[in-house]
């Protein structure tokens, strides 16, 4: 295989030979008969088709279903490589719950002048009705997903947190079931780690944050949009993996001051409501008094105690592009350490200086709305039209402090299987952190998304990105 | 000075009731100028459900609307011991950051009216001053006349029409405080109004923070800061944030909705 000039690749480096945690794939993969694994390739996505799992795509026409790529070649990472990213997560996912405990609280890291309190003060994601409030167990982040990209053989770099409602972790199950039912041979010639304990431990962590009132087994509730959400399929499979119950608002209401489950049994309280419903459709009585997704006086239930909402309400101050920028800053001053992780250099184009340099050097950058997520709304420099640049000057001008402008890293390569065998992809990883009192939990592995067409950068599903299974191999 | 209070509000609807939840912000706490003697929530045809403090350090009161029900009554009522101050309410407590009180609301924005009054009292250097000079602004501009705006009124729609009640001018006053760059506040409260015991409504004033002083309140619709004849109950960035009811209720129709409210000296019975 070629790899692309001046990317790195993760199974052959810089083209010269083959990197040292591939080298038992390669062997297997040398000896297998291409047509086989394309034809297995097809099995894998009719099995995809079969379970269900498909997303709806925001923006197209009909909101229509579709199918997530999925490419056998699997993501491999060393146990060396893992322990650094596991130590860089970690370290990172502490500061942040230090961060969203403080700016929900005296606020000393804006009073050490370490963060300009207009990112706070003038932003939509903080919370009001968390100040002075500590989540049961002082956790805010249940569940973390962190976004990072590699662009050598050394360096990682963190693209964002994703500290509200992180999504994706359903694909590294079943993206790992699937390579286990294909090819189960290769897992016993190669150790790699599990990830399947993932949803006993996302039960345990979130059991391990109710309320100090729960007497006996927690009872832990999923709480989706419903079936039209793009992600529907992932809170079906999570709380049937995890042996929770899945609900909707409408399933759900005060009864005794706390949030109730109807069942034929008459009402059952809810200890820990895992929701993958954004702060904004929570609460109709706190919030968006139009939202018929949510359960009217949650919030008034959580502020008295009476019930865990994963993740806490707010957090999304934590995972903002601009706040993203203070990143080190944070974790150094809730850590007293140097951040293991790189944070990718980021202009803010709130500051003058940072936004002509931007204008002048729109054709090289990335450039992100501040407040956006999923690939949305974003110019990619390199890969633009002269139109869409000037289009996009007009935007950035009109509204600076919208956006935030970062160099286009030299992602790293993965090889995707292709009619003409092995092809170079580039690819993000992001894994999954599970926070309970006393402990950090990562898995082993996460969601590798791939840009499935040459030389683009763009790796979000709904751009057109597909997955592939990540493989942390032991010791 | 003694002050008793009875305050019900009576909410009649055109359907019976399939569900609701009110949110209570109906008990006054102590502060410097107040102390709670006794105090009690009476509900019919709601259940109490839970008790917080929100962040603003008001004590919420959260009531289901029994099923079925086509009125509710919420009856506060109780004995605090007042003291004139001159104005100052209380020191900061709470996490709740100043800079918090210059957000401006929807009720509160800003525009040409908030603006003009700005204008107006900028050449006086001293805080109290200022807002003093501000207080009669505004009394001066928007005149005290009930049935001119509604509870969605904005500060700009007081303005526009010249008229309203204390709830738009503390909304006002606390827009132009806070464009003058006085984090600012919303009080409801009770007042005891001149010699007679029925009240026709439940009170609102503004609290501005000044440096060295604190809290220090602002009655725009009486042109005074508030002294003892005032009970502070709850406080927000404006009406929506500190009403001392507010909520959503399903398949009740319409509603009307009655006040009765007694102020008066002394324990007026009560224990």
């Amino acid at each position: 295989m070629d790899v692309r000039p001046g990317y790195f690749d993760e199974m052959y480096g810089d083209g010269s030979a083959l990197r040292a945690p591939y080298r038992q794939y390669e062997e297997w993969f040398a000896r297998e008969d291409p047509r086989r694994l394309l034809k297995k390739s097809a099995d894998a996505e009719a099995l995809f088709r079969r379970t269900g799992i498909t997303f709806n795509v925001y923006g197209s026409e009909e909101g229509d279903e579709r199918l997530i790529p999925f490419d056998i070649v699997p993501r491999i990472i060393a146990a060396r490589e893992w322990a650094r990213l596991e130590r860089g997560i970690e370290q990172r996912v502490r500061a942040i719950n230090a961060f969203l405990h403080d700016i929900y609280h005296r606020q000393e890291i804006l009073r050490a002048g370490r963060i300009p309190k207009e990112v706070i003060a003038d932003n939509d994601a903080f919370l009001p009705e968390m100040i002075g409030f500590t989540p049961p167990g002082g956790v805010y982040t249940h569940i973390v997903g962190i976004d990072l990209v590699r662009t050598d053989d050394n360096d990682f770099y963190v693209l964002e947190d994703n500290a509200r409602t992180p999504s994706g972790v359903s694909y590294m199950l079943e993206n790992r079931e699937t390579m286990l039912q294909m090819f189960p041979e290769l897992f016993t010639r190669s150790r790699v780690r599990p990830v399947s304990e993932y949803p006993r431990d996302l039960r345990s962590s979130l059991a391990a944050t109710a309320p100090v009132r729960t007497s006996g087994r927690p009872l832990v509730a999923v709480l989706t949009p419903g079936i039209h959400n793009s992600a529907y399929f992932e809170h079906a499979f999570l709380a049937d993996q995890m042996g929770a119950e899945l609900v909707e608002g409408h399933d759900l209401s005060v009864v005794d001051g706390r949030i109730a489950m109807r069942t034929t049994e008459g009402p059952e309280p809810i200890d820990v409501l895992y929701r993958r419903v954004d702060d904004d459709y929570l609460d109709p009585l706190t919030f968006n008094p139009s939202s018929l997704l949510g359960v009217p006086g949650v919030m008034d239930v959580y502020r008295s105690g009476g019930i865990t909402i994963a993740n806490a309400p707010g957090t999304g101050i934590a995972d903002d592009k601009a706040v993203y920028s203070y990143m080190p800053e944070i974790i150094d001053f809730y850590t007293g350490e140097k951040p293991l992780l790189q944070n990718v250099p980021t202009w803010r184009c709130s500051e003058p200086d940072s936004l002509a340099y931007v204008l002048d050097h729109l054709s090289e950058l990335v450039v992100k709305e501040v407040h956006g997520s999923g690939g949305y709304g974003m110019l990619v420099g390199p890969a633009a039209s002269k139109r869409e640049i000037s289009r996009f000057t007009r935007k950035l001008k009109a509204s600076p402090a919208n956006y935030i402008a970062q160099p286009t890293l030299a992602l790293s390569t993965v090889p995707i299987l292709t009619r003409n065998g092995l092809a170079p992809r580039h690819v993000d990883l992001r894994p999954f952190a599970l926070v309970s009192p006393n402990t950090i939990r990562i898995t082993p592995g996460g969601l590798t998304r791939v840009a499935m067409k040459r030389g683009s950068l763009v790796v979000n599903s709904s751009q057109g990105g597909g997955t592939k299974d990540t493989w942390v191999m032991e010791d | 000075m003694q002050l008793s209070i009875a305050h019900t509000t009576t909410y009649r609807y055109a359907s019976p009731v399939r569900s609701g939840l009110q949110e209570l912000r109906l008990r006054p706490r102590n502060g410097a100028n107040q102390t709670v003697a006794s105090w009690e929530l009476t509900l019919e045809g709601a259940e109490h459900q839970l008790s917080f403090d929100d962040h603003y350090g008001n004590r919420v009161d959260l009531v289901s609307l029994t099923p079925g029900t086509t009125e509710i009554q919420v009856r506060a009522q109780g004995v605090v011991d007042t003291l004139d101050t001159a104005g100052v309410a209380a020191r900061h407590v709470g996490h709740t950051p100043m800079w918090f009180y210059l957000r401006s609301t929807e009720r509160t924005e800003v525009g040409r009216g908030v603006r003009g009054f700005c204008e107006q009292v900028q050449t006086e250097d001293d805080d109290v001053n200022r807002l003093h000079a501000l207080s009669g602004a505004i009394r001066d501009g928007v005149a005290y006349r009930p049935g001119e705006s509604h509870v969605a009124s904005t500060a700009e729609e007081a303005i526009e029409v010249g008229a309203g009640v204390c709830q738009d001018h503390a909304h006002v006053f606390i827009a132009a405080a806070r464009h003058l760059g006085h984090p600012a506040r919303y009080v409801s409260g009770y007042l005891l109004m001149g010699n007679t015991v029925e009240q026709d409504a439940t009170h609102a004033w503004a609290e501005a923070w000044i440096d060295g002083l604190g809290w220090v309140g602002f009655d725009v619709s009486n042109g005074i800061s508030p002294d003892e004849r005032y009970v502070r109950v709850a406080t927000g960035l404006d009406y929506r944030a500190a009403a001392p009811i507010r909520g959503v209720t399903y398949g009740a129709g319409d509603e009307s909705l009655e006040v009765e409210l007694q102020v008066q000296v002394g324990t007026g019975g009560q224990q």
